[in-house]
């Protein structure tokens, strides 16, 4: 088998569902709906995610997104950003069942506003809900591998731990815990928000993770369609650098020629 | 359309009239919206798609019409 037949084949899966792309994209920030639509294209990303508003009353023939990325060819993921109790997000997440039609869906019940932190406490709530009403959510949450544990036994289908804040693109903070995190998953695990760069998104999946979230990184990018390919190429070289296994580090030199021979 | 032949009711936080008996595709009809794009929940209790012909809004009814938009 080739390299390239290799990346093909190299699936994941998440509540029986199978896609090849580990990129999830955000849909939020762009400076248009074209513009988003043209990186979602060159992030290769199988799945978006996407928030639930209020219809514009006011003005109802203002462009939607589904005119622009359609539902049908990339899976939107609902979100309940912005939801700060269980009570908001399962509310929010119920409408957004009834508008899609999906059960698969990404929670986050947020802290507080000035760190977006998410407030692990409703959040395992909000997860025990969701899943007895037969949805299969993907939990935003902290990079504590005792809180993954708990809400993979609420039911939760993937975990999706911040690298850092929302929106900050500092980049993943503690790989120590992503890491622990990933071992000891039996579900998907994919770091959700904090990459800043193509770098970050490479070293999360070099730490094992399935897959990476981001929206802010591309969307907030001076060219977001670049940034957008950038993303997706990082994304492969970090998997393929975790299925490869990489060198062990030592703390001298190593001289990669021959010793002997030497004139 | 004659107030006296409307009910009072709250869409997205906003008063509006609508006709008396109206039922929830009527209203959809009325504010221009597409009913296969949006949610509907009435009184915090979601409105099934396929109830949309039959139900209908009442005087003081709360209603939030919601789609989906770019989010992260």
């Amino acid at each position: 088998m080739t390299a390239q037949q290799d990346i093909k084949a190299d699936t994941w899966t998440v509540a029986g569902r199978t896609f090849s792309s580990r990129l999830i994209v955000g849909t939020g920030k762009y400076k248009s709906l074209e513009e988003n639509a043209a990186a979602v294209e060159a992030s290769g990303a199988e799945i978006v995610t996407v928030a639930v508003r209020r219809v514009n009353i006011s003005d109802p023939n203002q462009p939607m997104l589904t005119d622009f990325i359609d539902p049908k060819k990339i899976a939107y993921l609902p979100n309940t950003a912005g939801c700060f109790t269980a009570e908001d997000a399962i509310r929010t997440l119920r409408l957004a069942r009834e508008a899609g039609g999906w059960n698969l869906v990404k929670l986050e019940v947020l802290g507080e506003a000035k760190t977006l932190y998410p407030d692990m406490r409703e959040t395992l709530r909000a997860t025990e809900v969701l899943v007895k009403e037969g949805f299969e959510p993907m939990v935003y949450c902290v990079d504590d591998p005792i809180a993954a544990k708990q809400l993979e036994e609420a039911g939760a289908v993937a975990i999706m731990p911040l690298g850092a804040p929302i929106g900050s693109g500092l980049g993943i903070q503690n790989r120590v815990t992503i890491r622990l995190i990933v071992e000891g998953a039996g579900v998907p695990v994919l770091v959700d928000a904090g990459v800043g760069t193509a770098s970050d998104a490479a070293q999360a999946m070099e730490l094992g993770c399935d897959g990476v979230l981001m929206n802010t990184a591309i969307a907030e990018a001076k060219d977001p369609v670049l940034m957008a390919r950038a993303m997706k190429a990082a994304v492969e070289a970090g998997r393929l650098a975790y299925l490869a296994g990489r060198m062990q580090k030592r703390r001298y030199a190593d001289p990669s020629s021959p010793l002997a021979g030497l004139i | 359309m004659d107030l006296k032949e409307s009910i009072a009711i709250h869409v997205n936080g906003d008063l509006r009239h609508v006709t008396v008996g109206s039922s929830i595709a009527g209203m959809l009809a009325e504010l221009g919206l597409d009913p296969r794009k949006v949610a509907v929940e009435r009184n915090l209790e979601i409105v099934p798609r396929g109830t949309f012909d039959d139900v209908r809004v009442a005087e003081g009814d709360r209603l939030e019409i919601v789609h989906f938009v770019g989010g992260g």
